[in-house]
């Protein structure tokens, strides 16, 4: 007896669980399996769609004008731009208030920890006072045993990026953290709960302690940016405190790995899974599969009839009509690779690549990689295609970056292909089941 | 291929005492270093650390682990008695994207520390003894429940033990049962079913036999009712409690013993089932990593969380398809303990109750209960063993709900201690629904 479902999705990013509510969604019992925690804790929390275009043009002022002129096998091009923009509304139905930018079809400006701007389609609540694009002044906080956000230089890179507006950034000691590497989720806690700390004046709340410090090297700017470590749970409250405290409007810089809005946007992702009754298993691989007997018909591939999960050593059968594999890419052990052939690792999909591995890259670091774009060939029901263009599986599809043919890292479009396909597998498994 | 594993002389036919691992000296240690390379500095599990989220003098599972593991390849660098601020709850360990065996790698540094640097005369070390091998003072407070009831209760017993042992007075002692488990099952005279065909061998541990046998009992009943012939062998502590203070002779011993019974079991066609979640990781995961007598594997890979295994060899969904549980229970908040979240194991019971009618069980969210063990028995960590179980007591106060459920026995004390309600084991549910309460089945009757 397998653990049984309709639609099993294989990956808890952003394309798994897109997959997995979308399946939801159109009446389906679905289960959610990834082999470890989510890795949503490394994502920015932003939403980009394509912020440059394959060949480097950009940044983009609307990316979904740029969709048509994709190259065939191109994520974007197999779904088509309808489904991407069908993709954004069901994300924004889901986030509700937690997100901004649907008004628009523009990119947005994010200024991130660097002091870089990057353009995206959805951006936090956090992080709406802080656009580029907005000409008010900013005071960048930083704090000193926070070193990934340096305000002074960022603000310095915001200027000569030619930001239409004065930054000034400083340093500041925060009330209650100790410790020089402590956890950017002990800053959080402090002002979530908010607990009480111990300062000059006597024992007040971490908030209160906080704008107390940062109050005397306010010159008159109307917002003020701090790293994304601003509360977890109660993150709204937290800066709605502080813009009171300081009269100012507070927002959010988002920060590299790991990330608070990645994990807000996470507990949003999984909050919405549980509430459309999603089963979701953690911590465990899927590791090997096994197919029925025989096709439909002669000629066609069998199905995959079941999974194997690995549960600490013990080997789970789990059962569903169609599958969704969202496993990642390089990074995320979705693709691997070893001296001789790229590969991947569960149904051992075809993944193309040159047969030299060193045609496998530039010389050119930010040149263009071949090794960027590895991943899966599918077909427009993202349905992973083997070497002869025949499907490898009637019942799998594939999204995120699992699938080949776009190098999302270039091209700022990681989170839009995962919602756009998630999606759309999702909405296909649901839709074939039996 | 390592070292340890490549035969130096083709190996030696006819000698079956050959240890390929002792051909080398330096490989008698295990070999941590493709583990600190995994590690690419994410720091996803500091994120996932709830003692470092509560308390900043914790650096954390990524420096406790590779970090720590690299420095100490330095001559003269002693193990950081930070180490001993983990609670062993081992979120580290499903949160790592680069599979780094971090608890595995605490464990060994734990294990070293309190080797090499810990005072074996210290309040701490004898403190952490005894609460690590609970199992060797149970059956005395067994032998006499009432007795050692009523004086543990003392206030003057808990002043005692906090100021000599350093063990809080904040909690209450978990009361003995007037009736252990084993001697239960001895009573009753073993299996009542005979199945060579369906045969599990229980691994009940030490909170199940001598403190709450209800649970034992009650996993006995679902089996039988199932057609299973269960073997209850010979057991020690499943180790978990040793691996969180350090004491890994301690552990290496119940292993030794626990790997011997249950590999015997193995052999006589039966699987290996726990009710404990603590114990069935320690069984799958811990030994593989730390231990290797014979049979260590196969322990592993056959051993399952009692009710998992049901949903895999059951058809446990249709069995329950309109039972009901009568009016023994009512809705539960539902806590998933951090054992069972790393075994994949977080949304089960959520799902299997989900059939019952009449009762609902409410997740209370993914925070840990704070308590991990006997972490939060120690009169240092009182505090943070609170401030980490706030999350989930409020969660508890908000669900719908008067009664706690949970798989763990030490997260039920913290449970119970931070709400008051009583709290059921999933096994106990279960029983109500497929066999009747407790109760009814011995007298034959409902009281009512």
């Amino acid at each position: 007896m397998a653990i049984e479902d309709d639609v099993l999705v294989i990956g808890g990013g952003l394309a798994g669980a897109t997959a997995a509510l979308a399946a939801a969604d159109r009446g389906a019992q679905v289960r959610l399996v990834s082999a470890k925690q989510s890795t949503l804790r490394h994502a920015s929390g932003l939403i980009d769609v394509l912020g440059y275009a394959p060949a480097g043009d950009g940044p983009l002022a609307d990316p979904f004008a740029a969709l048509e002129d994709l190259p065939a096998g191109h994520p974007y091009e197999r779904v088509g731009g309808e489904a991407v923009r069908e993709a954004l509304s069901f994300f924004d139905e889901i986030a509700g208030d937690a997100y901004e930018g649907g008004h628009t079809d523009a990119n947005a400006l994010v200024p991130t920890h660097g002091g870089t701007v990057k353009p995206t389609a959805r951006y936090p609540a956090s992080t709406a006072d802080g656009l580029a694009s907005d000409d008010r002044d900013a005071l960048l906080v930083g704090f000193e045993t926070l070193p990934d956000f340096d305000a002074p230089l960022a603000a310095s890179h915001l200027k000569a990026a030619g930001a239409p507006f004065e930054a000034r950034g400083v340093t500041v000691r925060f009330p209650g953290i100790v410790r020089d590497d402590a956890k950017i989720t002990r800053y959080a806690h402090l002002l979530d709960q908010p607990e009480t700390v111990r300062t000059d004046r006597g024992e007040t709340t971490a908030r209160e302690a906080l704008a107390a410090v940062v109050e005397p090297h306010l010159e008159g700017e109307p917002r003020v940016g701090f790293p994304a470590v601003l509360g977890d749970d109660h993150a709204d409250a937290v800066r709605a405190d502080l813009g009171d405290r300081l009269g100012v409007d507070v927002f959010e810089v988002p920060m590299g790995p790991p990330s608070l809005p990645g994990m807000r946007l996470e507990d949003l992702l999984y909050d919405a899974l549980a509430e459309r009754g999603v089963r979701v298993t953690t911590g465990v691989p899927v590791v090997d599969y096994e197919t029925a007997a025989d096709g439909p018909d002669g000629n066609a591939p069998p199905p995959i009839d079941h999974v194997i999960v690995d549960r600490n050593g013990t080997e789970i059968p789990h059962r569903a009509d169609q599958y969704v594999l969202a496993t990642g890419g390089l990074v995320g052990k979705g693709v691997e690779s070893e001296r001789g052939r790229v590969f991947e690792p569960i149904f051992d999909c075809h993944v193309p690549h040159a047969a030299d591995r060193y045609d496998w890259f530039v010389d050119d670091v930010f040149g263009d990689q071949p090794y960027a774009q590895f991943g899966l060939p599918v077909d427009r029901d993202l349905r992973p295609l083997d070497a002869d263009d025949g499907l490898e599986f009637p019942n799998l599809r594939g999204a995120g970056a699992v699938l080949g043919g776009y190098d999302f890292a270039a091209e700022k479009s990681g989170a839009g292909v995962s919602l756009a396909t998630g999606y759309v597998a999702g909405q296909r498994a649901a839709e074939e089941r039996q | 291929m390592s070292d340890a594993e490549r035969p130096t002389d083709g190996g030696v036919s006819g000698d079956d005492d050959f240890e390929p691992i002792q051909v080398f000296p330096e490989a008698e240690e295990m070999d941590l270093r493709p583990g600190a390379d995994d590690c690419y500095k994410c720091s996803t599990c500091d994120t996932n650390c709830p003692v470092a989220e509560v308390d900043d003098e914790f650096p954390g599972p990524k420096f406790q682990g590779p970090e720590q593991w690299r420095l100490k390849r330095q001559e003269d660098q002693d193990v950081d008695d930070s180490v001993m601020k983990c609670s062993n709850c081992m979120r580290c360990d499903s949160a790592c994207p680069s599979d780094v065996p971090l608890s595995q790698m605490h464990n060994t540094a734990r294990g070293e520390y309190v080797e090499e640097q810990m005072d074996k005369f210290s309040r701490e070390y004898v403190r952490n003894r005894i609460l690590a091998n609970y199992r060797r003072l149970a059956p005395l407070g067994s032998m006499f429940p009432r007795t050692t009831n009523f004086v543990m209760g003392l206030s003057a017993t808990q002043w005692l033990g906090e100021k000599v042992l350093g063990i809080t007075s904040e909690r209450e002692l978990p009361e003995f049962a007037t009736e252990t488990f084993r001697e239960w099952w001895t009573k009753r005279g073993g299996a009542q079913v005979t199945n060579p065909d369906k045969r599990i061998a229980y691994f009940h541990g030490c909170y199940a036999n001598y403190n709450t046998p209800e649970v034992a009992k009650a996993l006995v009943r679902v089996y039988e009712h199932l057609g299973y012939e269960i073997m209850v062998p010979d057991q020690h502590c499943s180790g978990t409690p040793m691996f969180a203070n350090g004491m890994l002779e301690d552990a290496r011993r119940s292993a030794e013993t626990n790997v011997r019974e249950l590999a015997a079991a193995l052999e006589d066609g039966a699987d290996i089932v726990a009710s404990c979640s603590s114990c069935s990781m320690s069984l799958r995961q811990e030994y593989p990593e730390l231990f290797d007598f014979d049979g260590t594997d196969d322990v592993a890979e056959n051993t399952w969380d009692a009710v998992e295994y049901l949903r895999v060899h059951e058809d446990l969904e249709a069995e329950l398809e309109g039972t009901s549980v009568g009016d023994e229970f009512d809705d539960f908040a539902y806590h998933a303990p951090c054992h069972a979240r790393n075994q994949g194991l977080d949304g089960q019971t959520l799902e299997v109750l989900a059939p019952i009618d009449g009762v609902e069980a409410h997740d209370v969210g993914d925070s840990c209960s704070g308590i991990s063990g006997t972490y939060g028995w120690k009169a240092e960590n009182y505090e943070t063993s609170m401030k980490i179980g706030e999350e989930m007591v409020d969660h508890m106060e908000d669900a719908d709900a008067e009664t706690g459920l949970t798989e763990c026995p030490t997260c039920s004390m913290q449970m119970e201690h931070g709400t008051g309600y009583e709290i059921t084991h999933t096994l106990e549910v279960l029983e109500a629904a497929l066999v009747g309460t407790a109760e009814s089945t011995a007298t034959g009757a409902n009281a009512q």
